[in-house]
C-alpha cells in the first residue's frame, strides 16, 4: 500500500512543473536584464556593484541579470520566445534590425531625464533616429589583442589583420564566434565594405575564413578572457573594452587597431516587446545614465563612455586611455555596421556554417565506414552459415538418436 | 486494472512530452524556415554534413569500445566483491555522475590544455609540451570519462545476477577458467553488454559540449551543428532535419547491434 501511495505521489510530482507560479503582490518587482557577459560592474575589485546600488535606492525593484555572448544569440533567444526580458543591450546594427522587425518598445524619455548627459555625438544615431527605441550604453572598437611574450615584434609591426592568418602561430589564434564580426575581419582584409550584401563578395570572405580555419585554435566569445589571460592562446580579435579588462590580469597583453580599418560600435539599452515592467526598466536606464554610476560602471567594464560628464568619476588613467578613446586620426578609419537585409543575413549565416563545418580529414572516416559495412555483411553471412550448420548438426543428432 | 491506472500519468507524460515534440520535430524537418511550406530541401542539405555524421559516429564507436574494454573488467571485479564492498564501489562508480557534466568536462580542459596542469608538469621537467587537447583523442577521452558509468552499471547488474551454480556446474564438468568465462559468464552477460553499449553510444553520438571544449574547430560533431542551428544560425528547420537523420542513424546502429546479440543468444542455447 505504502509503495503504491509513494508511486502515486511521484507521478503527481512529475506534473508539478505544469503548475503556474503565482507571484505575490507584496513581492518586489523583478526587472529582467539580458546583457552581455562581463558587461555590468558587479562590485569586484572595489568597483561599484550597480545592481546592488540600484536595489538599495529602489527597494521595491529587483534586477535579475542573464547574459548572452553575441548579438546573434540574443536575437535567437528573443525570437524563439518563451522568455520575457525587460531590458536588452544590443549593438547598433542589431538595434536597427530589431526596430525594422518591430520588436522594440519606444522609450518614454520623460522617465529618462539623465539622457541629457549623453554626448551630442551619440545622440540621434543613424540606426535609431531620435533615440526613440535605444539609449547609448557604451561604445568601443574592435582590434587585435596579442601576447607580447610570444609574438615577435616584426609580426605585429604591420598592425594588420594578417596576424590572424599567420601560420607561425597556428593553434594559438582565436577567432570570433559570430558571423558578423568574423566576416567584418575578412571584409577589411579584402577591402570590401563591412555592410556589403553582394553574394560574391560574401563568398570571397567565406573562402578567406575557411583558409584561416587550420590555424584557429577555437571560435570563441567570452572564453577569450580565460584563454588570453592564461596564455593558452596568443592572438585574438576582440573588443577594446574587454582588452582593458584582460590587460589588468596579464601584463603581457597588447592591443592595436588594424590599419585596414576596424569596427566602431555603440551598444544601446532597449526595451523589447513583451517587457512586463517597462517603467521600472526605464528607471534602471535612467540610473545607469547617472554620470557617477556610468563612470564607475564603465571604469570596471573598460568600454568607452558616451557621457563626457561621467569621466570625472573615473580613474583618470582609464578616462585618458588611448585604447578606450582612440585619437581622431584613428577614429577616422573605423566603420560601423548597419543592419543587413534578411536575405543577406541568412546568406551570411549559411556561409558561416559552411566555414565552421568545413572538413579536412574525411577520407579516413570514409574508409573506416566502408570497412565496417563490409565487416558487418561478412559477419552476418558467417553467422547465417554457422546457424545453418548448427541446425544440420542438430537434425543429424536427432536422426541418429 | 489498478496497474493501468497507475501508469496513466506516465502515459500522459509520454504523449505530452515525447510523442507530441517528436511530431513537432517531424513537422519542422519537412517545412521551409521562411515560408513554412512543405519541402524536402532540409533533408536534401544533409549531404553537406555527411562527413560530420561519419565523424560523430566513429568517435562514438571508438569511445563505446573503449568503455566496454575498461568497463567489463571493472564490473566483473565489483560483482565478485563482498556485498558491503560492492555497495561502496558502486557508489564510487556513480560518484562522478553527481557532479555537473559541464564541470567534469571543464576539469579535463584544465588538465589537458597547453598551459594546463599536465603540460605544466611536463614542461617543468624540461620537456616539450604535449599536444593533449584539441584532437580526436581528447574528444574520445571526454566521451569515455563522461559515459563510463553508463557502461559499468548495467554490466555490473547483469554479472551480479549470474547464478553461481552455473559456474560451479561448468567447473564440475571440467571447464577451465577461460572456458567458464567464454561459455558461461560472457554469453549470460550479453544483455548487459547490449544495454551498456546503447547507453554509451546514443548519448555520445549526439553530444555537443565535449567536442567544443576538448576538440578543435576540425573535430566538430553533429551535436554541435544542431546546437548552432538553434543558438546562432536560427534555422530550427535544418536543426530538426539533422536531429531526425541522427535519430534514424542511431536506430540503424543499435538495430545492427541487437541483431548480432540476438544471434548470439540463439547460438548460446545450443552450446
Amino acid at each position: 500500500m505504502m509503495k503504491r501511495l509513494f508511486s502515486l505521489l511521484l507521478c503527481a510530482l512529475l506534473l508539478l512543473p505544469l503548475l503556474p507560479v503565482r507571484s505575490n503582490a507584496a513581492e518586489p518587482v523583478t526587472v529582467n536584464l539580458y546583457n552581455w557577459g562581463q558587461y555590468l560592474s558587479d562590485g569586484s575589485d572595489g568597483c561599484i556593484d550597480v545592481i546592488a546600488e540600484f536595489e538599495a535606492k529602489y527597494p521595491h525593484i529587483k534586477v535579475n541579470q542573464m547574459t548572452f555572448d553575441s548579438n546573434e544569440s540574443m536575437y535567437t533567444k528573443l525570437t524563439a520566445g518563451g522568455s520575457s526580458f525587460d531590458l536588452i543591450i544590443p549593438s547598433d546594427y542589431m538595434v536597427e534590425k530589431l526596430i525594422e522587425e518591430d520588436m522594440l518598445l519606444p522609450i518614454n524619455h520623460d522617465n529618462v531625464p539623465n539622457f541629457q548627459y549623453v554626448d551630442e555625438a551619440f545622440r540621434n544615431p543613424s540606426y535609431d533616429p531620435g533615440n526613440v527605441y535605444s539609449i547609448p550604453y557604451t561604445w568601443g572598437s574592435v582590434g587585435v589583442i596579442y601576447n607580447s611574450a610570444y609574438i615577435a615584434e616584426e609580426d605585429v609591426a604591420a598592425q594588420s589583420w594578417d596576424l590572424l592568418w599567420n601560420e607561425k602561430y597556428a593553434n594559438k589564434i582565436l577567432m570570433f564566434d559570430n558571423p558578423r564580426d568574423a566576416f567584418a575581419i575578412a571584409q577589411y582584409r579584402l577591402g570590401y565594405s563591412i555592410n556589403t550584401e553582394d553574394p560574391e563578395e560574401l563568398e570571397a570572405c567565406a573562402d578567406l575564413l575557411r583558409e584561416q580555419k587550420p590555424v584557429v585554435q577555437s571560435y570563441v566569445m567570452d572564453q577569450v578572457f580565460d584563454k588570453m589571460q592564461r596564455a593558452e592562446a596568443w592572438i585574438a580579435p576582440y573588443y577594446a573594452g574587454d582588452y582593458l579588462l584582460m590587460a589588468g590580469e596579464n601584463e603581457d597583453l597588447r592591443f592595436y587597431r588594424p590599419k585596414e580599418g576596424y569596427n566602431l560600435f555603440v551598444d544601446s539599452i532597449c526595451i523589447p516587446k513583451g517587457a512586463e515592467h517597462k517603467e521600472e526598466a526605464e528607471l534602471f536606464i535612467n540610473f545607469l545614465l547617472e554620470p557617477e554610476i556610468c563612470g564607475g560602471n564603465l571604469e570596471y567594464i573598460g568600454y568607452s563612455s558616451p557621457e563626457t560628464a561621467s569621466k570625472d568619476f573615473m580613474d583618470p588613467e582609464v578616462a585618458q586611455s588611448p585604447v578606450a578613446y582612440p585619437p581622431e586620426e584613428e577614429i577616422a578609419i573605423g566603420t560601423s555596421f548597419s543592419a543587413l537585409s534578411q536575405e543577406a543575413t541568412q546568406y551570411m549565416n549559411a556561409l558561416w556554417l559552411t566555414v565552421k563545418t568545413a572538413d579536412t580529414a574525411t577520407t579516413v572516416y570514409l574508409i573506416l565506414t566502408i570497412i565496417a559495412i563490409v565487416l558487418v555483411i561478412v559477419l552476418w553471412l558467417l553467422f547465417k552459415v554457422r546457424r545453418r550448420k548448427e541446425k544440420a548438426r542438430r537434425c543429424q543428432k536427432w536422426k541418429t538418436q | 486494472m489498478k496497474s493501468r491506472f497507475l501508469s496513466g500519468p506516465y502515459v500522459l507524460w509520454m504523449v505530452l512530452f515525447t510523442l507530441i515534440p517528436l511530431g513537432v520535430v517531424f513537422y519542422y524537418a519537412f517545412t521551409d524556415s521562411v515560408t513554412g511550406a512543405f519541402t524536402l530541401a532540409n533533408l536534401g542539405s544533409m549531404v553537406n554534413y555527411w562527413p560530420i555524421f561519419l565523424r560523430s559516429i566513429w568517435l562514438s564507436i571508438f569511445a563505446t569500445v573503449i568503455c566496454l574494454i575498461i568497463g567489463y573488467p571493472v564490473a566483473y571485479f565489483i560483482a565478485h566483491c563482498k556485498p558491503t564492498t560492492q555497495r561502496l564501489l558502486q557508489m564510487l562508480v556513480m560518484l562522478p555522475m553527481c557532479m555537473s557534466f559541464l564541470l567534469r568536462t571543464l576539469a579535463w580542459v584544465a588538465l589537458l590544455e597547453d598551459t594546463g596542469i599536465i603540460n605544466n608538469v611536463v614542461m617543468s621537467l624540461g620537456l616539450e609540451s604535449l599536444p593533449l587537447i584539441r584532437n580526436n583523442g581528447a574528444v574520445i577521452l571526454g566521451m569515455v570519462y563522461n559515459y563510463l558509468p553508463y557502461m559499468i552499471l548495467p554490466l555490473y547488474t547483469v554479472l551480479m545476477k549470474i547464478d553461481n551454480r552455473l559456474v560451479e556446474a561448468a567447473q564440475d564438468l571440467g571447464c577451465n577458467s577461460r572456458q567458464i568465462f567464454s561459455k558461461v559468464t560472457l554469453p549470460l552477460s550479453i544483455p548487459g553488454i547490449v544495454s551498456g553499449i546503447t547507453m554509451v553510444f546514443v548519448p555520445a553520438v549526439s553530444t555537443f559540449y565535449i567536442s567544443q571544449k576538448l576538440g578543435s574547430p576540425d573535430t566538430i560533431l553533429i551535436g554541435d551543428v544542431i546546437e548552432m542551428q538553434f543558438k546562432s544560425a536560427y534555422n530550427p528547420n535544418l536543426g530538426a532535419a539533422l536531429s531526425l537523420v541522427l535519430m534514424v542513424l542511431i536506430f540503424i546502429c543499435v538495430g545492427i547491434m541487437n541483431r548480432f546479440s540476438d544471434e548470439d543468444e540463439e547460438g548460446m542455447v545450443t552450446v
